[in-house]
């Protein structure tokens, strides 16, 4: 209960302490007119003061485009830009250094594969993760190859990783491009043989039973790229089909869908969107993913490598990207 | 100023206004009379010019400053040695490391609740101190006290006392004027500037900010935070002074509250010096005057400025020096001491009803102020519990979510772990990392260690003081399938220290 006595106020002084009430009263408790001190009065006035220092030096009034600029040009663009330069100048030294380097040599040299991982990290966040997946574990409903795991189409090295980064695959922008095609055979066998086909392939990972017959057919038409046990080339790009990973899937049906009208990755090559560093950073990243083969010991293929590229297209090929392209 | 504005911690009406005779308004008296009949919005500060004084609780004053002014300059050049991959700064707060040290104790950003420890001691040590001798942290070792003294004593060396300052005042500037104050505020500025020096050295290796600073190679920060350091302390100390006790800190307010009438305050003892009268009136009429004699010496002396007759008011910092001051001139004019003195409202009460004076300290010895050690103890003793007892590794383990789990070639399970180890010691360390709970044949390699030399045991190296942090990768092989498991970390020194942290295992079934 607020007895607001606005008609008393000619100064009533409170006694003790010589100061006019302000005429408000709460249960009897009364609120004293104390001044302020003047030097508040002063701060406020600096305050106003530094206002208008602040609105001429720096941006203040918005108007319909862009705020008043300010006479020191400050932006927080401007002074992202700035911590940008400062962050990529902090930089160079290392960039340098792994600019110098093979990737081989990158990974005898903890100290900076940690760094170029974390690099790695970041440009994959950017540039792969739209088919590759946020955690690289790729998805296998759209063919993206899963980067996690120790299974390399194109082999596992981070030379070999880093050679996939730069070309690509199946990329019309690389004449050096990796690239392989596996027939269709939609139409070159029956119904029958193909079913017999489909079961031979995944017995080799032990998950059907096969025939003589169907054993026959695949060590005729399949096993030159795929070896006769399935084993896979990374020479030429030819998966294995022995293990529990699979591109396209893994029971019959998968299989006897790629058997008839087989799909083909594509996965374009980077040289010419970004620069050798951060390829190389990329390598590293991929290969730290707990699936990277070693590198110091030269593959061992048995007789005749052959060169990556120009080979027949005639094998299976499951590369890490499948825009539905031949 | 005002006693309106003081602490009301009296339960039941006392009849203090007897002590209050100044209670009517005399045109243009400020915080002691009543201002004109339309007072002005705002009121002009009043400079406070106190007097020099010496007595115990000067000294006592004395001792206070020189100690606290010692443990700021001293404590930033105090070197401990803590081997080769530590400062060797006694105390050293280190931003950019995220890192304290405080002698033997070395704080992580984790450990952050022992610094909050350490902040609620200090806390209920202010209870404890406000509940037991009153405002004592205001009149002897708050910073703002400590440096308004420095600053009055600054004063007083180039203007002379509270007369010849009181006339400067009022002096036309001229050039002597100029002069004097010229001087006067260069020393309050070199006072500032080696206040805000010393404050930066906390926070970096002193001797080299120290030579940094001088050559123009200091963070820019370093420059800044003494900048405004300077600043804050030659404007707060030399000119604010009792104007931030009484207008801008919240601590008087808060103490104000915990008072009661068993504190300590400094009180005026009215029942014993009213009617105040100058000591010719005293002498002649004997019976009629109190003790007091109006001397106004106890106004002269105070820091704040206030009259300490007019009862317990927020402007009252307790410093005592106004007990000096009266118990020289009871000296001088042959009546016992005390007549301003420290005593706790109730003593006041029983002693204004005849009883004797009771000695001062009393007052301590009751219930709140043995919980309010107790609580205060306990904290401390838990905290030291906890700093002697902790672990210097540590161990977390958070699981990839994506993807949650993934197959190898020859169909065994692999998750991948993000661990960061923990080495809290000033020396590298070598730990091991084991897998635990898991079916044999389960291994685990990291993203410095291949995965042909994966393995159910691994171990790393951590750096000293630091946190690495490491990738795993491990495999539950074909068939197998795991849920819950744990990590186990043991440090291979001779402490073999340990952590576990236990953590899950997604399979191909589990989602």
């Amino acid at each position: 209960m607020m007895a607001n006595d606005q008609d008393r106020q000619e100064s009533r002084i409170d006694e003790p302490t010589g100061t006019e009430f302000v005429g408000h009263e709460w249960d009897g408790i009364e609120e004293l007119n104390t001044p302020l001190p003047r030097w508040w009065l002063w701060t406020f006035y600096a305050t106003v003061a530094w206002s208008l220092v602040y609105v001429v030096l720096y941006p203040a009034w918005p108007l319909v485009e862009r705020a008043t600029a300010g006479t020191l040009g400050w932006s927080s663009r401007g002074e992202l830009a700035e911590d940008l330069q400062r962050a990529e100048a902090a930089q160079s030294e290392f960039k340098a250094q792994l600019a110098g380097m093979s990737t081989a040599e990158l990974l005898e040299n903890p100290e900076l594969m940690q760094r170029a991982v974390a690099g790695g990290a970041a440009a994959f966040k950017v540039n792969c993760v739209q088919c590759h997946g946020a955690g690289a574990a790729g998805y296998e409903e759209f063919g993206y190859p899963n980067l996690n795991d120790d299974d390399w189409i194109w082999g596992g090295d981070i030379s070999e990783i880093e050679y996939t980064l730069i070309h690509g695959i199946r990329w019309e922008g690389s004449d050096q491009t990796r690239l392989n095609f596996m027939p269709a055979y939609d139409g070159v066998f029956e119904d029958a043989q193909i079913d017999g086909l489909a079961r031979h392939v995944l017995s080799l990972s032990g998950k059907a039973e096969s025939d003589a017959a169907s054993a026959e057919l695949y060590a005729q038409n399949c096993a030159a790229c795929h070896q006769p046990a399935g084993e896979g080339d990374q020479a030429q790009g030819a998966p294995a089909l022995n293990d529990a990973i699979w591109l396209y899937g893994g029971d019959l049906d998968d299989v006897r869908t790629q058997i008839l009208n087989p799909r083909h990755g594509v996965m374009p090559g980077w040289s010419d969107k970004l620069d050798p560093v951060t390829i190389k950073m990329l390598a590293a990243y991929v290969h730290s993913r707990g699936g990277g083969e070693a590198s110091e010991v030269p593959e061992e293929t048995p007789g005749d490598a052959p060169p990556i590229m120009e080979d027949e297209p005639e094998e299976l090929a499951m590369a890490e990207r499948s825009d539905e392209q031949r | 100023m005002n006693s309106a504005d003081a602490p009301s911690t009296v339960a039941e009406p006392r009849d203090w206004g007897s002590a209050v005779p100044a209670a009517k308004p005399k045109p243009g008296g400020g915080g002691s009379g009543g201002p004109p009949r339309h007072q002005d919005l705002y009121e002009k500060r009043k400079s406070v010019h106190n007097k020099r004084i010496d007595g115990p609780f000067r000294r006592f004053k004395w001792a206070i400053m020189v100690v606290t002014l010692a443990i700021y300059y001293v404590t930033p050049w105090i070197r401990w040695d803590r081997g080769p991959y530590a400062p060797d700064q006694a105390v050293l707060v280190d931003l950019a490391n995220r890192r304290f040290y405080m002698f033997d104790i070395e704080i992580w950003p984790h450990e952050f609740y022992f610094v909050a420890g350490m902040l609620i001691m200090a806390g209920v040590g202010l209870f404890l101190v406000t509940t037991a001798v009153g405002r004592a942290w205001c009149g002897y070792a708050c910073p703002q006290t400590v440096w308004t003294d420095l600053f009055q004593h600054v004063d007083r060396f180039f203007d002379g006392d509270r007369n010849a300052r009181m006339r400067l005042d009022k002096a036309p500037w001229g050039p002597s004027k100029i002069m004097r104050r010229g001087s006067k505020w260069t020393v309050y500025l070199l006072i500032s500037m080696v206040t805000g020096g010393a404050w930066i050295l906390y926070f970096a290796d002193a001797p080299t900010l120290f030579v940094d600073f001088f050559t123009g190679e200091a963070a820019f920060v370093a420059y800044a935070t003494v900048g405004i350091l300077t600043f804050t302390t030659f404007w707060l100390g030399g000119f604010m002074r009792e104007q931030v006790c009484i207008y801008m800190c919240p601590w008087p307010r808060i103490q104000a509250a915990m008072l009661d009438e068993q504190s300590l305050i400094v009180t005026y003892k009215d029942w014993r010096g009213e009617q105040r009268g100058s000591l010719k009136k005293a002498q002649k009429e004997p019976d009629k005057y109190g003790d007091c004699i109006d001397c106004r010496e106890c106004v002269a002396v105070c820091p704040t400025g206030i009259d300490i007759r007019e009862g317990q008011q927020i402007g009252c910092i307790t410093c005592a020096l106004c007990i000096d001051a009266c118990d020289r001139v009871m000296k001088d004019i042959g009546r016992p001491r005390g007549l301003i003195d420290y005593a706790t409202l109730d003593q006041c009460e029983r002693e204004s009803a005849g009883a004797a004076p009771e000695p001062a300290w009393k007052a301590l010895l009751r219930p709140r102020l043995f919980i309010y050690f107790g609580v205060w103890g306990a904290i401390g003793l838990a905290m030291l519990f906890a700093l002697g007892t902790r672990a210097h590794t540590d161990l977390t383990v958070s699981p990839d979510r994506n993807p949650p789990y993934l197959l190898m070639k020859d169909g065994a399970v692999r998750n991948a772990y993000t661990l960061r180890l923990r080495n809290m010691e000033a020396r590298p360390r070598e730990m091991e990392i084991a897998l635990v709970g898991l079916p044999a044949g389960s291994v685990m390699w990291t993203d410095a260690i291949n995965r042909e030399e994966a393995a159910a045991t691994q171990t790393v190296e951590v750096a000293a003081d630091q946190t690495r942090v490491v990738r795993a990768y491990v495999t539950v092989p074909t068939g197998e399938s795991a849920n819950e498991f744990t990590f186990r970390l043991t440090s291979l020194d001779e402490q073999r220290e340990q952590d576990t942290a236990t953590t899950t295992f997604t399979g191909p079934g589990d989602l």
